[in-house]
């Protein structure tokens, strides 16, 4: 009997992936073309720092490091400070290396992490259908200067995370928002490229 | 009658009696024991123990199928709703949340007891930092989102380090809230039957049970599509009703179908309805005589062993065509002493098989002795009694004399016969990589297409087939499991290495005592763990203030009581912990699988290196079994067993008839036919693509046992021209064999592999050794003139 995984997954009292609906939240062609313009751009490779504001603790963490992203499905988040960690998502598998310790998890089995990851790549990508499956998304601004704000349109979803706001120009990203619901939120912010 | 005559009525009336009565008192079973050793090394005694009592042979593997994935899980939260309150299964479980909660909340709730991480080094100051510091890297990211609600009650991490511990590699996928195959198209569920694995009545009562409950699910689902659900299941309980139906509906319809064909055979050759009647009187009792041996003999009669039986038809059924077809006046002296010649061949090549380890072939052995003997004597002392004198048959001397002719034409090209060595011996040659099937699973009676399903359900649970189990042994359960927490110390290392994929241990989920009490000593008293934790944080962006709750759990913890076996019921690591601690005689064992870094097996360099773990110069005794290596070994034993056993029974047969015919030249004429019809069949088996089995080789026997009667009337022929009418001879032995290739042949169409490989190996043999014999036996007298 296999028990780790899916004790893994109740570890947050299990959540169930429901067939999400998406409302169409007037996207107009401002995201359309947002969208088109991201998944034009096939390969990224820059740094990043993050500050994460838990309520249980006195001070917010902050860490930095590389993101690197090739389209449409593999994102790798390596933090390097304070502690090496590496996070790839490949087609729907996040694995997790810590260390010596390295964790596989499949999103279909952990619905919990998927705003989280699935926010940040489907915008990547310019994957409108993965966006809307999770979140109702509006845009706002113009291409040179948009934000994107992304709801969670499922209910089990929003149990954990209550908004998330990315911010860019063109076809860069530049700040990553997610407020949970409890109160917690964490702000990533991307830096310099690395590679052309 | 005479008073002989009388005489040998009335005891055999008492002896059908006695037979029959033992026989109404016998139990029978359909199960897989028939395939299980009598004798096995304590290793092996493990393996089967597991295979039939062990809780794999509970396990059913059910999935839902149809329809949509919500209707999916509704009716698999429904179905094991109904079977949880069904005293019939001990565990259910599909993955659902009420259950993980469950599991949650014993591990949680006992983590300082069950986390091998507890050392007294882990709640020093600089251990606390550490553990703590690393809990908050974790908050940060994704994962983090599992675990925050736990934080203050569990800052070192325990909970996960737990988890960590447990072999994830293999757990199933879970969609919509319940267990699913991994391209989500089916639920899933896991039940654990409570009947023992041998009670077949049980296990069967539990399949009904499990598809009643399935369709109550269904008619109560509120989906619109809930009649597109399909129910499949599979597992050794499902295996063992199956087998017992399969060879239960085979034995009958087999016997039926042979039973009318040979009666239609004596029919047409008789042409007398009491003919055919007392035809068949040896044939019965001799099949009485069998039932009762082997019910005297064994504690249990197996299905199989009936199956076998159909065997006896076709030889039994001889003798009464010998005494009615050939001189029936003279029966006594001129016929007698070749049926009893034949019947002792017969009897040596059966017994030969009485010491096999194979309870199956023990059984067929003892079943064809007992009967053969008590068929050949009611032939000789209760039914020539019983023949009224006026019973008149067709008179067969026209066909004997037809076939004598034609013999004497096929006999000029005898001569062939020599290439037929050389052909089989080419044939046998070009096989000879692939001449023996290995396999245990090719005596299985199940079905191709269950073992199928079998295979693609439990590849959906994410169960497969565990190969390697490295086993601790100890006096009582507690010595076991710490034997078997020593064990996951040496493997760690090897799975942390990526040797192994990992391993699951009981003492995972339930500590040996001792480690349970040294987990709790290393936890320090309260006040001191608040000074140490106080000291522990600085630098850390925490405050001791909301730490509390773990103070509160650790102090608990370090003062409440050990856990054990009772307290993991109702989790589904209750279940685990029966699997894998499992009493072995004498003491316990404790088992701990070992899975394969990737897919496939582990490689032999990985086996090497978990051998020489195992092999630590200090430590309690710990042995890694290789499950499918251990049952090839245990059938390559039969199969050694059974080439040797049917060595000695040719043997037994050759000293029998060099005592009996006294001229190591008339053996010579009686085996050399029987030899290359052996040789033969083994060719053509294998030009045919078959690989051959256990089954095969009995099956050789029994062409000597059964061909010697040929041969040997073939050899009186020769030796004593005055006995009897060689037309008449010729034409019962024709008769004879017709009834032998019928009962084998059916016996090879039988879907029972067992029964088929022995059929397919008999029936042409049978035919060759008569063809064989006739060709080769030194001609007597002029056929065509004594038939005039």
């Amino acid at each position: 009997m296999k028990l780790g995984g899916w004790l893994l997954c109740c570890a947050l009292a299990a959540a169930a992936p429901g067939a999400a609906q998406a409302v169409d939240a007037q996207p107009g062609a401002g995201l359309d073309q947002l969208l088109q313009l991201l998944a034009a751009r096939r390969h990224g490779h820059v740094t990043f720092s993050e500050v994460q504001q838990l309520a249980v603790l006195d001070r917010p963490l902050q860490s930095s490091g590389e993101l690197v992203y090739d389209a449409p499905d593999h994102l790798e988040k390596r933090t390097l400070q304070p502690r090496p960690e590496t996070l790839i998502l490949e087609r729907g598998v996040l694995t997790v290396q810590r260390g010596a310790r390295k964790r596989v998890l499949s999103l279909r089995d952990y619905p919990q992490i998927v705003p989280f990851v699935e926010s940040i790549r489907a915008t990547l990508a310019g994957d409108r259908a993965s966006l809307e499956r999770y979140f109702t998304v509006s845009f706002s601004g113009s291409l040179d200067q948009w934000t994107l704000e992304l709801v969670p349109a499922d209910a089990q979803l929003a149990h954990t995370v209550r908004d998330i706001r990315i911010a860019g120009e063109r076809d860069e990203l530049h700040t990553m928002e997610i407020r949970q619901t409890d109160g917690d939120a964490s702000t990533l912010t991307i830096g310099a490229a690395l590679n052309p | 009658m005479t008073r002989a005559g009388v005489a040998g009525s009335v005891i055999w009336a008492l002896l059908a009696l006695g037979a029959a009565a033992i026989i109404a008192r016998a139990n029978y079973t359909a199960d897989l024991s028939a395939f299980l050793p009598r004798r096995a090394s304590a290793t092996q005694r493990l393996l089967v123990e597991q295979l039939r009592e062990g809780p794999a042979a509970h396990l059913i593997i059910v999935a839902i199928e149809g329809a949509d994935a919500a209707t999916r899980a509704q009716a698999s939260i429904a179905l094991a709703a109904r079977l949880r309150s069904n005293p019939a299964f001990i565990g259910v479980n599909n993955g659902d949340a009420t259950q993980l909660e469950r599991d949650r909340e014993f591990l949680f709730a006992h983590r300082y007891l069950l986390s091998a991480d507890v050392t007294p080094q882990r709640f020093t100051v600089s251990g606390l930092h550490a553990a703590i510091g690393d809990s908050l890297d974790l908050l940060g990211s994704p994962e983090g989102v599992l675990l925050k609600p736990l934080f203050t009650r569990d800052p070192t991490g325990e909970m996960l380090g737990i988890i960590d511990s447990l072999d994830a590699s293999h757990s199933p996928h879970t969609s919509d809230g319940v267990w699913s195959s991994r391209d989500g198209a089916r639920a899933l569920l896991m039940v654990q039957t409570r009947g023992a694995g041998s009670d077949t009545d049980a296990q069967e009562a539990a399949c009904q049970a499990l598809r009643h409950s399935f369709a109550a699910a269904v008619a109560a689902s509120p989906s619109a599509r809930r009649a597109a659900l399909r129910l499949a299941m599979s597992g050794p309980p499902v295996f063992a009703v199956a087998a017992r139906d399969t060879i239960k509906t085979e034995v009958v319809r087999l016997s039926s179908i042979s039973a009318a064909l040979i009666g239609a055979l004596l029919l047409a050759v008789y042409r007398s309805l009491p003919a055919l009647a007392f035809t068949l009187v040896p044939v019965a009792s001799g099949a009485l005589a069998g039932v009762a041996a082997v019910a005297l003999g064994f504690p249990a009669v197996h299905g199989i062993t009936l199956g076998f039986g159909v065997t006896l038809i076709g030889e039994a059924v001889d003798y009464s065509i010998y005494l009615l077809i050939q001189n029936r006046s003279d029966f006594r002296r001129s016929v007698w002493p070749t049926v009893r010649l034949g019947m002792l061949t017969s009897v040596c090549g059966f017994t030969a098989l009485l010491p096999s380890a194979f309870t199956g072939l023990s059984q067929l052995g003892l079943f064809s002795v007992a009967g053969l003997i008590a068929a050949a004597l009611v032939t000789r002392f209760v039914l020539p009694a019983w023949l009224p004198q006026a019973l008149s048959i067709r008179d067969l001397t026209a066909i004997g004399s037809w076939l004598a002719v034609a013999l004497e034409k096929v006999r000029a090209m005898r001569i062939a016969l020599v290439a037929l060595p050389l052909l089989a011996g080419a044939a046998l040659y070009l096989h000879r990589d692939a001449l023996w099937n290995r396999d245990l699973a090719a005596l299985s009676p199940i079905p191709a297409a269950e073992q199928n399903l079998y295979e693609r359900l439990r590849a959906d649970a994410g169960a497969p087939d565990v190969r390697y189990v490295t086993v601790a042994s100890g006096a009582d359960r507690e010595t076991a499991l710490e034997a078997a927490q020593a064990l996951t110390a040496r493997l760690r290392p090897l799975a942390d290495a990526g040797v192994i994929g990992g391993f699951e241990s009981p003492s995972a989920y339930l500590p040996a005592p001792a480690t349970q009490r040294a987990r709790q000593q290393s936890l320090p008293p309260a006040p001191e763990l608040t000074a140490r934790l106080a000291e522990a944080l600085a630098g850390l962006p925490l405050e001791a203030e909301r730490l509390k709750p773990f103070l509160a759990d650790a102090e608990r913890a370090r003062t409440g009581p050990e856990l054990s076996r009772a307290d993991l019921e109702g989790t589904s690591l209750a279940r685990a912990v029966d699997a894998l601690l499992v009493r072995s005689d004498p003491g316990w064992s404790a088992l701990v699988p070992l899975s394969a870094p990737g897919p496939g097996e582990l490689s032999d360099e990985a086996i090497a290196k978990v051998r020489a773990a195992l092999t630590w110069p200090v430590g309690p005794h710990a042995q890694l079994l290789d499950l499918k290596g251990e049952a090839d070994r245990l059938y390559g034993g039969y199969l050694a067993d059974a080439v040797q056993l049917a060595l000695a029974g040719f043997g037994a047969i050759v000293l029998l008839l060099l005592i009996m015919l006294r001229s190591p030249g008339r053996v010579l004429r009686v085996v050399a036919p029987l030899a290359l019809a052996v040789l033969a069949v083994a060719g053509l088996l294998v030009t045919f693509g078959h690989q051959l089995t256990i089954l095969h080789v009995v099956g050789m026997l029994l062409i000597v046992a059964v061909g010697s009667n040929y041969a040997l009337f073939f050899d009186r022929s020769a030796a004593q021209p005055g006995q009897g009418s060689l037309a008449l001879t010729l034409a019962s032995l024709a008769v004879a064999n017709l009834a032998t290739v019928i009962a084998f042949g059916v016996l090879a169409c039988s879907s029972v592999p067992v029964l088929a490989d022995l059929g397919s190996t008999v029936a042409p043999g049978a035919l060759l050794a008569l063809l064989f014999s006739a060709l080769l036996a030194r001609p007597a007298v002029d056929a065509r003139a004594e038939g005039h």
